[in-house]
């Protein structure tokens, strides 16, 4: 089974979940043996791990006919890509490009991040993976977030492969409800061409059906997982006198930052011996500054500013509590990443992970109480600390990418006629 | 001739409300009577009230032939005596037939028999006497709940005085021996043990209605047949479950009160006999001692008590309830006493389990566990208040034996002054 996956982002450079999900499901997949994953991103900068999966960037992609010779193309691009495969993508040029501005190789500049001219990215985008679908040999199209469903659509209409589309958010979950129109169609305009679609959660599910209008039988829930975290044992919790509460996020309307900041105002007037994290960053920093403030906590309350890599694990494992209040989250996977090092967390119903997580404790982000309630009982009582670190560290140990991979791999199977 | 030995459970906590830590110290009320009393409504009116018109009638058709017997937890007795009279009413009325019996049990339906024995007779003396007022009879015969037993827990119930005591058909202590004999308890002999059949049980309480099941339609027929079918040797068939096996469990459209009204029918019609539990152990030859270590309960396949004190949050709550046992009988404040015993049902912790949290109206165990350690929290409290927790439980013994013994001392005093001064009278009156 050969699949040809459009992706945007792909570790060690990423900007959200979306780059770690695509990593871990890839990687689940490529244990089964006859799995042939080529995975597509915008922008690759070289020391991306390709050991179960080969990787094409598309800003190396010629999509312009360019003469050149085999040395330039060497010394140009080299590093990330053989020149041979160079010229043998350039064969698939089918299409006039030439209204996209190209560099001189005919390639387009990706940014690879989520730049203003988005919308032109994506769309440049489509024009990579026509050439790649009339040169590449697959089976079947997998389309990652609504970035790369135009590519996914195109390069279905060249080769009539069945497309997948893998919904890992959409624009109802980011903008809690008032959604851009022009995203709206873009997702929509994916989902109506995909032969099947994978949500998340359940959750999103309900979301692709409800509000993108699609047919129930073509929506599968497939839930991420979590890679196992190889040096877990590595990060240590430093005894302090003071228990620490921490949401870890970037702190914007989804992520629901006040319900943390209202919930730690209530716990702190029946307990000191608490503080409160608020780590990343985000358009509502300011405004959370002001609210802990104006709630007279800010003694008790930090800002710690954008965390990444080694410190987001390190933050996790000296917290008592981690909390994810989020409004709507598709997947949600820092609560995973809490529990492998040992912390017991907090997740609103709201939360895709919700509907796998056990031993963590479920509250609807509204209800600071509750919030409240469980915080106080975590850092109060012993016992439920203990049973929550201990019971979901074995739950976490146990949701695995390669069981994720069997579940698309069974899509797979059944839209191409295989199953 | 075979005999059936049937009883009835009815046990309903006192549900906890939702009770957030900030009112700890504010809130000293702790339970959600709405939900109570809407629970007992409907259990009262589709289950107690029908199956106890139901067995009225069979008792009066067969001139007290058809015996049972009952045992109703003290916190189901005090629900059904605020919300459903005449349920009570209509108990006492089954009483007077004499045809019906009422067991004995810890008054909370608690787990004091495995955390603090002197607390555990403290109820059963309180539910029996609970009984006695009620339904005019003491009772002989001991059901602990959840059918919880141990060599030991047998050991204090004999030395208590009671007959008999009831336990689940547990593979691990019974082995291949049939439950279908009277037992003794490991080393007291007098202490009979009468064993659940599970199978005749959940027949009726879990599997009538189930469609799926191979023997599906149940009926009184045939399951006095299959009863009619045992070893010539197994001379007794105690078929226990909870009432709510009628009318809940199964609804009264799955035809239950019928099955309940033929099966004593057919059973006579083949010779058998009904017996109640304390006339169990004293008509029938025991079959010899039962050795119970561990102890065993009736509840999920392993029959112990994991679904109380199986996870570390369970055995926290319990550690800490149980710790302030003697402060709290200390005590003479009758609210706090009174929480105390609400305190102690078992649903409380069975909320908690992770494998089995059966009747919870919690989201999870933890949510079951915030709530009741946030409870518990403003209850110590109260304890703490009374007894600081600074004193040592020996040392505030000793002070409350002077306040006693001052109190007796003060009367002994004053019956001398008493007579000292009639005396002083008669002189004077002599001198006169």
């Amino acid at each position: 089974m050969k699949a040809l996956m459009f992706g945007w982002e792909f570790p060690p450079h990423i900007l959200g979940g979306l780059g770690t999900a695509s990593y871990g499901l890839t990687k689940g997949m490529s244990m089964q043996p006859d799995m042939d994953i080529t995975f597509v991103i915008p922008k690759p900068h070289g020391d991306e791990d390709q050991s179960f999966l080969k990787i094409i960037g598309a800003s190396y992609v010629p999509v312009v006919w360019k003469e050149n010779n085999w040395d330039y193309v060497n010394q140009r691009i080299g590093h990330i890509m053989n020149p041979d495969e160079y010229f043998w993508l350039r064969n698939g040029i089918k299409y006039d490009f030439r209204r996209i501005y190209t560099n001189d190789l005919g390639c387009i500049n990706f940014s690879g991040r989520y730049p203003d001219n988005l919308i032109e990215e994506i769309s440049n985008y489509e024009a990579v993976a026509s050439v790649l679908a009339h040169q590449l040999d697959f089976d079947v199209i997998h389309s990652h977030d609504w970035l790369t469903y135009p590519a996914g659509a195109f390069a279905k209409q060249i080769s009539g492969k069945p497309l997948v589309v893998h919904v890992h958010a959409t624009d109802f979950d980011r903008s809690r409800g008032q959604v851009n129109p022009v995203v709206y169609d873009i997702e929509k305009r994916g989902l109506d061409a995909a032969d099947h679609i994978i949500t998340v959660s359940n959750l999103t599910r309900r979301i692709v059906i409800e509000k993108y209008h699609q047919h129930p039988d073509k929506v599968t829930t497939v839930h991420n997982a979590v890679e196992p975290l190889e040096d877990a044992d590595s990060y240590t919790k430093t005894p302090r006198k003071d228990k620490v509460v921490t949401f870890l996020g970037r702190i914007t309307m989804q992520k629901g930052p006040e319900y943390f900041v209202e919930a730690a105002h209530r716990v702190l007037q029946k307990t000191k011996n608490v503080r409160f994290v608020m780590a990343g960053s985000g358009d509502m920093m300011n405004a959370m500054i002001d609210l802990a403030a104006k709630r007279n906590i800010a003694d008790r309350f930090h800002f710690t500013g954008f965390l990444k890599g080694r410190q987001v694990y390190e933050m996790l494992a000296e917290s008592d509590v981690y909390i994810m209040p989020s409004v709507s989250e598709p997947f949600g996977i820092s609560p995973l990443e809490a529990m492998q090092v040992g912390t017991p967390t907090i997740i609103s119903k709201q939360s895709g992970c919700a509907e796998i997580l056990t031993h963590a404790i479920k509250t609807d982000y509204w209800d600071i109480d509750a919030m409240a309630d469980a915080i106080y009982a975590i850092v109060e009582n012993p016992a439920m600390h203990k049973s929550l670190r201990e019971l979901g560290c074995e739950e976490v140990h146990n949701i695995k990418w390669y069981d994720a991979g069997l579940k698309v791999r069974k899509i797979y199977d059944t839209v191409t006629g295989n199953g | 001739m075979k005999n059936i030995c049937i009883y009835f459970q009815i046990h309903q906590p006192y549900d906890l409300k939702r009770y957030r830590f900030f009112e700890i110290g504010q809130d000293h009320y702790y339970y959600d009577d709405y939900r109570i009393e809407d629970k007992i409504r409907a259990l009262s009116e589709k289950s107690y009230l029908p199956s106890n018109a139901t067995i009225a009638e069979i008792i009066r058709n067969s001139n007290g032939k058809f015996r049972c017997a009952f045992s109703i937890s003290g916190t189901a007795l005090e629900q059904l005596e605020q919300y459903a009279p005449e349920v009570i009413d209509s108990f006492k009325e089954l009483a007077k037939t004499g045809a019906v019996e009422f067991l004995a049990e810890p008054y909370a339906h608690s787990l004091a028999s495995v955390y603090s024995a002197d607390e555990f007779e403290r109820q059963v003396k309180m539910h029996a006497e609970k009984i006695e007022l009620l339904f005019g009879k003491k009772p002989t015969a001991l059901r602990n709940s959840e059918l919880i037993y141990s060599d030991e827990i047998g050991e204090r119930v004999a030395k208590m005085g009671y007959k008999t005591m009831l336990i689940d058909e547990a593979r691990q202590v019974l082995g291949w021996k049939s439950p279908n004999f009277v037992y003794t308890h490991s080393y007291i002999p007098k202490l009979k043990l009468l064993v659940r059949n599970l199978k005749f049980s959940d027949d009726i309480s879990f599997r009538f209605s189930n469609t799926s099941w191979s023997e599906f339609p149940l009926t009184a027929d045939k399951y006095v047949d299959w009863l009619a079918g045992l070893p010539e040797n197994e001379k007794i068939i105690n078929i226990w479950m909870g009432y709510e096996a009628f009318g809940i469990f199964q609804q009264q459209e799955t035809g239950i009160f019928n099955f309940m009204k033929a099966f004593p029918y057919h059973a006579m019609e083949r010779q058998m006999n009904f017996i109640l539990p304390s006339e169990a152990g004293k008509k029938l030859e025991d079959a010899g001692p039962l050795s119970i270590t561990d102890p065993i309960s009736w509840s999920g396949h392993e029959k112990d008590l994991s679904p109380w004190t199986g996870n570390d949050l369970q055995q926290e709550a319990l550690n800490k309830l149980y710790a302030v046992t003697e402060r709290v009988n200390m005590a003479k404040d009758k609210v706090l006493l009174h929480d105390w015993l609400l305190l102690q049902s078992t649903d409380h912790f069975r909320y908690m389990s992770h494998k089995d949290q059966f009747g919870t109206h919690y989201e999870s165990p933890y949510d079951a566990f915030i709530n009741y350690m946030n409870v518990l929290a403003d209850f110590l409290e109260r304890v703490d208040a009374q007894y600081p927790t600074t004193i040592e439980n020996e040392e505030l013994n000793e002070l409350l034996t002077t306040i006693n013994n001052q109190d007796k001392e003060i009367i002994k005093l004053q019956k001398d002054v008493k007579k000292l001064k009639a005396n002083a009278k008669k002189k004077k009156a002599a001198e006169k």
